[in-house]
């Protein structure tokens, strides 16, 4: 019982292993990188009555051979580790393919447990599989699972307290030669002929009646544009409450926590640097970015769970390709949207080194969750008018921005294709997985862990010390004015330049640790109030903007620098960790500022020549 | 002679020949694509590349580039 034997968990990728490892770790688990390696790693632990287990979840791989990072992980953990047993997950609808795997698993390991999952979807399709025989022809223990039902984690937990009671047995070198590989499929192919009957033809009528839509020559672009939309609009509109919500109860905070720090008697300046510096500035992005990211990313997690997002990777690969890129950058792209950290830590799923660091540098190019409230509050305050006509207008022109920032992806990406990053574009082979039903509440906490609270965590890292830097550039003052305004009057003629002011080049500056803080900090620069304040309405602000100068040119001139700028602290610190690189970092600073630079200039030159 | 990129979405075939070497021939081992196995073009991109393949049950998509590389007849 003191024993806690090591399990490993290998299977295809999209064959529902992770929802196996969720199902028997529960919340026992925490997640990792493989050491050195860009590669997630979770393990977990679970006990039945007679054992203790740690389950190691294997990077999803077709082969024991490697062809990529995730497989030479699975096959190296396989191999050198030697697991007291490997769990392997085979889909039941594809069972022929996934057997290749289990076929090779035998016979490298000790002891093996073939999993059959999925079978309700099996079923569905007509097909049935001979479970009894299967184990028979493989000499392993088989099991039957369906990863919805309660009972399969009983079974399974049985069949694996089985499986390491039963003594080892001795493991076999094998070949890695394509004839070796040749035979083990034309095995698999053989037992599945033997275990496996179809009651019906036709295996997947309804994936590939949507796949013809989705995919289709007029459809397929308007819809993913439209969709996008989609999750935009509910992510805007649905972030306003919590975002209200959040900004009342830290202010209640605020209140509570000045007044403890004046009672200790706690020096005013200490105080105010503290509260309205450091404390306003950090609520203030968690107040305005928590509530669309836990919004954005549960439904895209949904997208990707619903196997909407490989049909993504698929339309736009050749565009991609032509750019010298790898389809699967569209996905990392869309996820951009939602957070350009995020989007960086998602390139991981592009498997050549070059065509990751190009999804990697352009992500910056769509405007993030946090640069959405700027564009919108700018169409709406200088581009159109109100009502109903104005609402659909602005949703055109959001959408037209939109647009720009995925060609000048395109554009970027070719760029740096064909200078730095040169090469042929590698092997494009992706699986589009059959459409499945998600599982709601797995999908909303998997991506509120994984993904939001990632990000906010490494945001406020940088915040906290840019709320102080905030403080004090605006309320020290020297000669009778602040030093924010000596910096803005500094930067002032380059900001001409671009059809901007000296505010509005620092306030982009000043809001490197998020996006989102860029329109406070120009409103308290022409206020000259110091600190953070929210709850402007939208005329206010015309009014005050138009009041400091500002002209249709000026917004246009800030729809493109806030298009392309330097990307937030939290993306600039994770892509220095994903590619471990200085000259990397560097350039994805240099790249979407040189980018909106001179398009600023361009547009201001051609602006000036029309007006 | 016929590749797999001239297979039609609806056409089946059977795959004669993969004239491609080394690492990315075993990927295509792994997943199935053996010769004498038969395939079915299932569906493409809006601009023509990739082609979809249900290959042993799965939808793989395949670049241009490597479908011509594979050599196959159509199956009427």
């Amino acid at each position: 019982m003191d024993n806690t034997y090591t399990i490993a968990l290998a299977g295809n990728p999209n064959v529902g292993k992770s929802t196996i490892f969720n199902a028997l770790t529960g919340m026992h688990q925490h997640t990792g990188n493989w050491t050195g390696k860009t590669v997630d790693s979770a393990q977990g632990f679970f006990k039945t009555d007679s054992h203790k287990y740690r389950l190691i979840d294997l990077p999803g791989t077709y082969s024991i051979m490697p062809h990529s990072p995730e497989e030479t992980i699975a096959r190296d953990y396989i191999i050198n580790q030697k697991p007291d047993a490997v769990i392997v997950v085979c889909d039941a609808t594809t069972l022929s393919r996934n057997l290749t795997l289990a076929l090779q698993t035998i016979n490298v390991s000790r002891r093996v447990l073939v999993c059959v999952n999925l079978l309700d979807e099996a079923h569905k399709k007509g097909i049935k599989i001979d479970l009894a025989l299967l184990e028979q022809r493989l000499g392993v223990k088989v099991i039957g699972t369906t990863a919805r039902n309660k009972k399969t984690v009983k079974n399974l937990l049985c069949a694996l307290d089985e499986v390491l009671n039963s003594s080892p047995r001795t493991e076999f070198d094998f070949g890695t030669d394509e004839e070796t590989a040749l035979s083990t499929v034309k095995t698999a192919e053989q037992i599945c002929r033997e275990v496996v009957t179809y009651k019906k033809d036709n295996l997947c009528a309804r994936d590939l009646k949507i796949d013809k839509i989705i995919t289709s020559k007029f459809f397929a672009y308007p819809i993913m544009l439209a969709l996008l939309c989609l999750v935009f609009w509910i992510t805007i509109s649905g972030a306003n409450y919590p975002s209200d919500m959040l900004f009342s109860a830290f202010s209640r905070l605020e209140n509570w926590l000045s007044s403890l720090l004046l009672s200790v008697n706690c020096p005013k300046i200490i105080h105010d640097a503290f509260i309205l510096g450091v404390f306003r500035t950090v609520s203030f992005i968690v107040s305005v970015m928590l509530p669309p990211m836990a919004i954005f990313f549960p439904l895209f997690t949904l997208l990707e769970d619903l196997g909407f997002l490989p049909r993504i990777a698929f339309n736009l690969d050749k565009p991609f390709k032509n750019c010298g890129a790898c389809g699967k950058q569209a996905l990392t792209m869309c996820m951009g949207f939602g957070c350009n950290a995020a989007g960086v830590t998602g390139c991981r799923i592009i498997d050549s080194p070059r065509e990751r660091l190009l999804a990697i540098l352009t992500n910056a190019f769509v405007p993030c969750n946090g640069r959405f409230p700027t564009i919108i509050a700018i169409i709406t305050m200088f581009l159109i008018g109100g009502g109903i006509s104005g609402s659909f207008m602005s949703a055109i022109i959001l959408t037209l921005v939109i647009t720009i920032g995925i060609l000048l992806t395109f554009l970027a990406t070719k760029l740096l294709s064909k200078t730095v990053l040169k090469g042929v574009p590698s092997n494009f082979i992706l699986e589009l997985p059959p459409y499945r039903r998600p599982q709601i509440l797995k999908v909303i906490v998997r991506s509120i862990f994984d993904r939001t609270l990632f990000v906010l965590g490494r945001s406020l890292i940088v915040a906290a010390p840019a709320g102080l830097i905030i403080y004090i550039m605006s309320n020290t003052q020297i000669g009778g004015a602040t030093l924010l305004s000596y910096c803005a009057d500094f930067l002032d003629p380059f900001a001409r330049l671009l059809g901007l002011d000296g505010v509005i080049l620092i306030a982009f500056i000043l809001g490197f640790p998020a996006n989102e803080i860029v329109i406070p900090i120009i409103i308290m620069a022409y206020m000259e109030t110091g600190v953070l304040e929210d709850g402007f309405s939208l005329s206010f602000m015309r009014t005050l903007f138009i009041e400091n100068g500002w002209t249709v040119k000026t917004a246009i001139s800030m729809l493109i620098f806030t298009l392309c700028h330097w990307p937030c602290s939290t993306t600039v610190l994770t892509i220095k960790k994903e590619t471990a690189s200085i000259k990397w970092t560097l350039l994805s600073i240099l790249l979407p500022t040189g980018f909106g630079v001179v398009l600023c200039i361009v547009f201001n030159y051609i602006y000036s020549l029309i007006v | 002679m016929e590749s797999l990129f001239d297979i039609n979405v609806g056409q089946q075939c059977k795959i004669l020949n993969i004239m491609i070497d080394g690492p990315l021939k075993r990927r295509l081992i792994d997943i199935g694509l053996t010769p004498n196995s038969t395939v079915c073009c299932v569906g493409q991109s809006p601009l023509k590349d990739p082609k979809a393949f249900l290959i042993r049950g799965a939808v793989i998509a395949l670049r241009q580039e490597i479908c011509e590389k594979i050599t196959v007849r159509a199956v009427v």
